[in-house]
Formats: C-alpha cells, sequence, structure tokens
C-alpha cells in the first residue's frame, strides 16, 4: 500500500477527532431512542438528559404490542421484503448477464430504456401507476407494492456494470469449453459477483423495509399495512406517548439492522476486494 | 506472467472463433438474440408493464382533465397554463429547489470526506463504516420520529440546551419557521444518506490505481496535490453518478417532509411543501389525476434536463475508467 510512510502523530489525532464527533452525531439518536424507549413518558424530555432512567420500564416493550397489531405489520413487511428482494436479485442479475457479456440486437436500445427509467423518479409516474394498478384490481393488495418494487432498473444497472469489471475471457473460455450462457450465469457469473449480490440485497432489502410513500398509497386496510406505515399510524394516533412510540421505533428498526450487521462483513469485503488487488 | 500467455491463448482462439461466426452469422445471431432476450424477458416484463407503461400514460394523462371516472376529458395545454399561476405549486417548486441546492453539496462533501478517512490505513475503520451506513438502512419513520423529538420547539433537548445553559432567548422553531425548518430538514437528510454515498464513494476510490500515487509520490507530490491531481480526476465518473442519483432523489422527496413535518392529517404548510407533496395530494386527495399528472412533468422535465447535462459530462469524463 501506499500510506508506507509514517504519519505524524497531530494528523492521526485529528482524524479521529473527527471521527468521533461524526460517530457521536451518528449514533446519538438511536442511543436517545434506545433510552426513552425505557422510560416513564414524562421523564422522556427531562433536562438534563438522564441516559439511564432510575426505574427502567421494561414493560414498555410489551406494551407495544397490544396496543397496536405490530406483530401483523412486521409480519407483512418480513414477507414483502424477502419476496422483492428475492424477485429483484434473481431477475436482474439475469438480465445484467445479457447487457454485460452478450452481443444481440437492441441491446442499445434497450439498456438505454433502462438508464433512461433510472433518471425517472417514481414518483413522477405514481399516479398513471397507481391508475392501472387500480384498473388491475391490485389496489389494497401486497401483489401491488411487489410488482412496484421488484423490477426496478436500479438493480439491472449496478448487476451489469460488476459483470462488466468480469473479464470476458472468463465467458469465453467457459464457451470454448462448451457451457451454456445459462451455465456461464449460474456458474461463472453468480460466484463472481457475491460482493454486487450482496449489495444488492442489502439496499434491495432496505428499501423496501423502508419504503413508505407506496405502501401509504396502496395498503389501506390495516391488516395489510407494513411496519412504517403502521408505526407512522401509531405515532399520529398516540401522539404523547413518546416512550411507546420509541420503543416500537426501536422494534421497526432491529431487523433491517440485524440484515445489515449479518451482511455487512461480505458487503464491506466486497468493497473492499474490488480495488485494492488491483 | 502466465495470465499473459493463457490471455494470448484465449485471443486466438476468439479470432479463430469470429472467423467461424462469420460463416454462419445469420444463423447464430439469431440464436444468440433469443438467448439474450431470455435473459431479459423476466425483468423486462415487470419493468415494461409497472414502469414504462405507465410513464407513458402519465404524458398523456397531462393532457386531460380526469377523476378516474368515465373516460379522460383532452384539455391541451390548459393543465400547464394553470400550473404557473397555481401558488401553492410554484411555492413547492421553490422549497423543492432550495431543499437541493442545500442538500446536494453538502452530502457529497461529507460522503467524499468520510470516505476518503475511511480509506485510509486507521484502527477500527470498519466499525466506522459499519456506523456510518446505520442511518441509512435505519427506518426513516423510526429516526425522523427522534430527530423531530429531539428538534422540537419547546421539549427538545437541542432548544433546551440553547434556553437553559447557552441562554438564547428566542430559540429556533425547527418545525414551524422557514429558514429553521429548511435547515432542520437539510440536515436531516445529509445524516440520513451521507453513509450510502460514503460506500460509493469507497468503491471508486478503491479502484484508483494505486501506481499513480507511487509515481506522484516520486514527482514530489504531497497529500493535497495528491488529491487534486490523482485521486479528484480518477473518482470522477463515481462523482458523476453520486451527483446524479443525489439531485435525483432530492427532487423526488417527500416522505422525508411528511415524517419530520407533518401532523396526523399528513399535511404540510406551505414552508414545508415539495413537489410530490402536491402530486400526491391533487392525485389521490382532490383526485385531480390529469393536473397531478401535469405536476408530474414538471418534476420529469427538471431530472431529465439534469441527466442530459450529466450524460454529456459523463462522455466526456466517465470513459477513461471503463478501458484499462
Amino acid at each position: 500500500m501506499v500510506g508506507a510512510r509514517k504519519r505524524p502523530l497531530y494528523f492521526s489525532i485529528i482524524i479521529y477527532i473527527i471521527l468521533a464527533v461524526i460517530a457521536f452525531i451518528t449514533l446519538i439518536p438511536f442511543v436517545w431512542m434506545l433510552s426513552a424507549a425505557l422510560k416513564e413518558n414524562k421523564d422522556v424530555f427531562n433536562f438534563p438528559i438522564k441516559w439511564i432512567p432510575d426505574q427502567i420500564k421494561w414493560i414498555n416493550y410489551k406494551d407495544i404490542w397490544t396496543r397496536i397489531p405490530l406483530k401483523i405489520f412486521m409480519q407483512n413487511s418480513v414477507k414483502l421484503s424477502v419476496i422483492v428482494t428475492f424477485l429483484q436479485v434473481l431477475t436482474s442479475s439475469f438480465a445484467a448477464y445479457a447487457f454485460a457479456k452478450l452481443e444481440f440486437a437492441g441491446r442499445r436500445v434497450l439498456f438505454l430504456a433502462y438508464i433512461a427509467t433510472i433518471a425517472v423518479p417514481w414518483q413522477a409516474y405514481m399516479v398513471p401507476q397507481f391508475i392501472m394498478m387500480s384498473k388491475l384490481g391490485l389496489n389494497n393488495t401486497h401483489l401491488a407494492i411487489i410488482f412496484l418494487q421488484a423490477f426496478s432498473a436500479f438493480g439491472v444497472f449496478m448487476m451489469r456494470q460488476f459483470y462488466m469489471s468480469i473479464p470476458s475471457e472468463l465467458c469465453e473460455a467457459a464457451r470454448i469449453d462448451g457451457l451454456s450462457e445459462y451455465g456461464i450465469w449460474s456458474r461463472i457469473m453468480l460466484p463472481n459477483a457475491k460482493p454486487a449480490i450482496t449489495t444488492l440485497v442489502i439496499f434491495t432489502f432496505v428499501n423496501t423495509w423502508n419504503d413508505f410513500l407506496g405502501p401509504m398509497i396502496y395498503l389501506n386496510s390495516t391488516e395489510l399495512k407494513t411496519i412504517q406505515i403502521g408505526l407512522r399510524m401509531f405515532i399520529t394516533q398516540y401522539t404523547s406517548d413518546y416512550a411507546l412510540i420509541m420503543a416500537a421505533s426501536v422494534v421497526a428498526l432491529i431487523p433491517v439492522l440485524l440484515i445489515f450487521l449479518s451482511l455487512q462483513k461480505q458487503f464491506v469485503q466486497g468493497v473492499a476486494a474490488s480495488g485494492i488487488k488491483g | 506472467m502466465a495470465l499473459k500467455s493463457r490471455a494470448a491463448k484465449v485471443r486466438k482462439k476468439q479470432l479463430a472463433r469470429k472467423r467461424k461466426l462469420a460463416a454462419g452469422k445469420n444463423k447464430l445471431s439469431t440464436k444468440n438474440n433469443l438467448i439474450a432476450y431470455s435473459f431479459i424477458l423476466p425483468n423486462f416484463l415487470g419493468f415494461a408493464v409497472f414502469t414504462l407503461v405507465p410513464m407513458l400514460f402519465s404524458f398523456v394523462l397531462s393532457l386531460a382533465k380526469w377523476n378516474g371516472v368515465g373516460m379522460p376529458q383532452f384539455v391541451g395545454i390548459t393543465n400547464f397554463t394553470r400550473l404557473f399561476r397555481d401558488e401553492a405549486f410554484t411555492r413547492a417548486l421553490l422549497n423543492t429547489f432550495v431543499y437541493t441546492i442545500f442538500t446536494v453539496p453538502f452530502t457529497m462533501a461529507a460522503a467524499l470526506g468520510l470516505a476518503i478517512l475511511l480509506n485510509s490505513k486507521i484502527k477500527g475503520r470498519n466499525f466506522f463504516r459499519t456506523i456510518s451506513f446505520f442511518p441509512y438502512v435505519a427506518s426513516l419513520v423510526a429516526v425522523a420520529t427522534v430527530w423531530r423529538f429531539i428538534f422540537s420547539p419547546t421539549v427538545g433537548p437541542i432548544n433546551l440546551f440553547l434556553s437553559s445553559v447557552l441562554h438564547i432567548k428566542n430559540v429556533p422553531m425547527w418545525t414551524s419557521v422557514s429558514a429553521p425548518a429548511m435547515f432542520f430538514v437539510v440536515f436531516f437528510s445529509i445524516w440520513k444518506n451521507m453513509g450510502y454515498y460514503m460506500v460509493i464513494y469507497l468503491a471508486g476510490l478503491q479502484g484508483v490505481n494505486a501506481e499513480l500515487y507511487e509515481s506522484a509520490a516520486l514527482d514530489g507530490a504531497n497529500g493535497r496535490q495528491k488529491f487534486w491531481n490523482v485521486t479528484l480526476p480518477q473518482i470522477a465518473p463515481t462523482s458523476f453518478f453520486v451527483l446524479m442519483m443525489l439531485i435525483i432523489s432530492s427532487f423526488k422527496v417527500y416522505d422525508i417532509f411528511l415524517n419530520l413535518f407533518a401532523g396526523g392529517d399528513n399535511q404540510l404548510t406551505s414552508i414545508t411543501r415539495v413537489i410530490v407533496y402536491q402530486i400526491y395530494n391533487t392525485a389521490f386527495r382532490g383526485l385531480d389525476y390529469g393536473y397531478a399528472s401535469a405536476m408530474s412533468m414538471i418534476l420529469f422535465a427538471v431530472v431529465l434536463g439534469v441527466t442530459l447535462v450529466q450524460f454529456h459530462g459523463e462522455k466526456t469524463y466517465g470513459q477513461q475508467g471503463g478501458e484499462s
């Protein structure tokens, strides 16, 4: 590596101070949330802040499950996120192979169509899309959310970019050895694209889990709602139950943080592996 | 070395294959096309039906008057002329511009700065990388609520700190006065999204050829010179990508504003209304689909303009990374 030369000490100290400040601002809301979730309602806004309350109210975490249908909201979000992520990763890693490694008529035009729509925000066509979905009888169904999320152009673009970095000679050699294109995709591209797939899984899962506007437009029945709109409903209904709101927020965060933390090692490695070895 | 000779062999085989290809080209290319389409089809079906078609539909709809019942009625450009006299809309447009102008450069700078810090050899960098991604993965509704509490004008710790420790009398009304509200939402947006762009920059930085730094060091370049003359030009494609993504995501913002400022009725006041809020309200509350689609066209036009500029820029900047 380049940094073999020794850095002066004061330089390192400054870097660590900057990082500490960033870490503080990054984490403070989470810490505040955890702390407030264990407090009595009236103590949430006491100042100066008491980070560990005298009397820890674990019961808040029990109460939220009975105050709102939190379990249903969580189940809906898990179901939708898993299905969407699976479809997204499968179809876009498949399509991306053709765009990256195959020659065919209309490749440029098709790819341009994909690229062009990445730029167009969903919000610009959410109205006609809603009308279409309604005419198809998909309004107020989970299917609407799945169709909405699972075929994004972004996934295709991302996978294609990664495939481009895999040498074409590898595919060429495999082709000469008699592997079909599907075989090349499953045996050469997919194993080599693990970092990209991991990244796409994180992005898709997180986006679907956290999506707000889509479920807000499409899901009206309480039993279909996702955790995001369910949580928002709770917040606006019980505006002064600060501690419970925070406890519910913590619960809403956990799955997505777990996904991220369990994949992040591979994720960070994946990002790292793409360059340094060079 | 072994790799090189292998590559040469493969190239020879490629040449042979090309000759063969030329012979039975037409037959082969039809087959190749079909194989390629079979790869694309599963994604393309969903993409075409649920993205392309509605997109085209919205052009038609923007020239019509329709409340969802019966047939749409063609009204020409009436919707568009109405837009420019609509104060609520122009205000929303302005708010969106202001938000974009502040959010984009600060997020970019913060993300790049953080990426450079976390690309250097420091202890605990994986820890810092991981936590800086937390806000991005965290549910918007949850973290927006926390920040809303923290910035609460009356009971929030920030204003309590300002008034009781710093003895500031007129504490900012973060949620109801224009400038502080804009500060609040821009701050929140940077906090929420910079980890995402940091990761993209990190990937870009790690793609920079280490030899370039070595030769720059041999030429006696210092850290700052390396940054301006090696790092920045080398990651120009990444910066373009980040810039494009940031501008587009700023223009389509709505959920952040909704969760930071709106009450139970999901309504925003004029200082925090953005374009997408207007679209949403006009379509789903007012059932004025045609007019809402005309608003969408403005959003579309702005984004298209930005993209064209960037596309042009990418032609000049973007190539260098691809060839090596």
